[in-house]
């Protein structure tokens, strides 16, 4: 063997681990019963693949042949681990009979797998924190401490969250399997739900210096679209479209200096016009099934401003329609508030306000810096300065992330001269 | 594998009528589950009035009126079942007739040696 030839095969390796190391893990997973030893069996499986096809090439199903000889390694390893004990000889047998018996993975197998992994990693009785862990960590291939980085948690910490994770699946027994028909919509509402907050905090960075952290959201769109591929359920389309709609946007929302740009001062001509056409398609395929949900309509309101070539020329009636449709679906108050926003585009700033002040008459949102801040814009175009200002600053002392702070403390100054 | 679902509810939300059709409702459920192979066991409590809570420290006997903690909502009853995995367990402790007001706290029951055979 060549050095050359050590270094293809390390190459392709290298692919394959991009490409299928999730696959293969997911596959370990189910015949192994266990994170923890499928984990290992998959790199034992690859450091024997290094070795085995500088030898003797290639083979013609690599992902079968690293599922195969995972489950060979693992064999080996319980062996060697219970040199002296019985009783887990029937429990070896088992996955040696299994791994005889099983037919070579086919496409529709090995996809079933990855949606074990999902909705195992996403199981409503696993913490929410926990969950987002681990689905970046086994779905997605992160490491430890690229995911700890991204939550601005110290790589411990989160790794602590995944072995006890891992440790309730196991002990509880959690299983892993796509759930039934009846319980699908509940279940797949809690992945949506995780795919959706790592978006956000990478679109939206809960706090810290930065106000997007790009990496998460390609990784959540990433997720999106892998589920999309395995589960094109109407809300599965939905999320993904409001995804790319607001990724769309990406440049165009904050100045080259970090400050926040608000939508109706974008520059739309940075608006990514291919992740727009993706995201509206994809709305138009799920509301034409009649049987959409909330990510949908919310992606429905992102697709009326994408089409809009300016802020003035926005169909506000078509959108306040789409807020009205979703606050029957979901009330909310954040929902009402976001309605209020665009009646006061469609009817006038007073309209507007009179929805927003009823919302704080009631106690909801008071804590909200983006209901005080919404409020003082208002105001401010109603030449009401002082109450303006109030609001502004009420918003300030609520706002935790540094972006959000200068642009309010700009909108303040900007109101003092 | 077992599964202990422990019932809580604020024993105080039932009247007397409502908490006599809640019994019947689930001795209905355990007949249910014995039919179907999932039934170990289940009962409910007498209600906390009548706990008494006890604790050895430094070798003397602390023993005290009520229950361990007090709560909102309080421990009135258990199924112990067997389910294949905490779905099935899940999907059991939605049947039980308490979790439409209280909550059913699901825990997988451990093995250990050493213990009677029942």
């Amino acid at each position: 063997m060549n050095e050359s030839t050590s270094q293809n095969v390390r190459k392709i390796l290298d692919d394959i681990y991009r490409t299928e190391s999730r696959r293969v893990l997911a596959t370990l997973i189910r015949l192994l019963g266990d994170f923890d030893t499928a984990e290992d069996a998959m790199h034992d499986a690859f450091s024997a693949a290094l070795d085995q096809w500088q030898r003797d090439g290639v083979p013609a199903n690599p992902r079968a042949w690293l599922v195969s000889a995972g489950r060979f390694k693992a064999i080996d390893q319980i062996r060697r681990r219970t040199k002296f004990e019985t009783s887990l000889e029937p429990f070896i047998e088992q996955i040696g009979n299994a791994a005889a018996d099983e037919p070579e993975p086919d496409h529709e197998g090995i996809e079933d797998d990855r949606l074990r992994l999902i909705f195992t990693c996403c199981h409503p009785a696993l913490r929410p924190d926990a969950r987002v862990a681990l689905t970046l960590r086994e779905v997605c291939g992160l490491t430890t401490e690229e995911i700890a980085h991204a939550f601005l948690t110290t790589p411990p910490t989160l790794a602590q969250r995944i072995v006890r994770a891992k440790a309730k699946i196991r002990d509880a027994r959690i299983p892993y399997e796509v759930p039934s028909k009846e319980d699908l919509p509940d279940r797949l509402e809690v992945v949506l739900q995780v795919i959706y907050l790592v978006f956000n905090e990478g679109y939206s960075a809960s706090s810290g210096d930065a106000a997007t952290r790009p990496d998460l959201s390609d990784e959540a769109i990433r997720l999106g679209r892998l589920l999309k591929e395995l589960l094109p359920d109407p809300e599965v389309l939905g999320l993904l479209a409001l995804m790319l709609l607001h990724e769309s946007r990406r440049s165009a929302r904050t100045s080259p200096a970090g400050e926040i740009i608000l939508l109706e001062d974008q520059n739309r001509s940075l608006w990514n016009r291919e992740l727009i056409a993706e995201g509206t398609a994809l709305v138009e395929r799920s509301l034409s099934s009649q049987q959409f949900g909330p990510y949908t309509l919310q992606a429905a309101i992102a697709a009326v401003h994408a089409e809009a070539s300016a802020a003035a020329s926005t169909d506000w009636a078509e959108i306040v329609g789409l807020y009205s449709l979703l606050l029957r679906m979901t009330p909310s108050p954040v929902v009402e508030l976001n309605c209020a926003v665009a009646v006061a585009m469609r009817d006038g700033s007073s309209a507007g306000l009179e929805i927003i002040d009823s919302i704080l008459a009631r106690g909801d949102l008071v804590d909200y810096h983006l209901a005080h801040s919404a409020r003082a814009e208002l105001c401010r175009r109603l030449g009401r300065t002082e109450e303006a200002r109030a609001s502004y600053e009420r918003a300030l002392a609520l706002a935790q992330q540094e972006p959000e702070r200068r642009f309010l403390e700009k909108r303040l100054n900007k109101l003092q001269s | 594998m077992k599964y202990m679902l422990l019932v809580y509810l604020d024993e105080n939300a039932l009247s007397e009528t409502e908490r006599q059709s809640c019994y019947r409702d689930s001795a209905k459920l355990a007949q249910d589950l014995n039919a179907s192979g999932q039934y170990i066991d289940a009962s409910p409590l007498e209600l906390t009035p009548t706990a008494t809570s006890v604790r050895l420290r430094n070798g003397k006997r602390l023993v005290t009126d009520g229950p361990f903690a007090e709560t909102h909502e309080q421990l009135g009853g258990y199924y112990l079942i067997n389910a294949k995995d905490l779905d099935e367990a899940i999907g059991i402790a939605a049947r039980v007739p308490v979790a439409r007001m209280g909550t059913i706290e699901i825990r997988p029951v451990m093995e250990i040696s050493g213990l009677p055979e029942s």
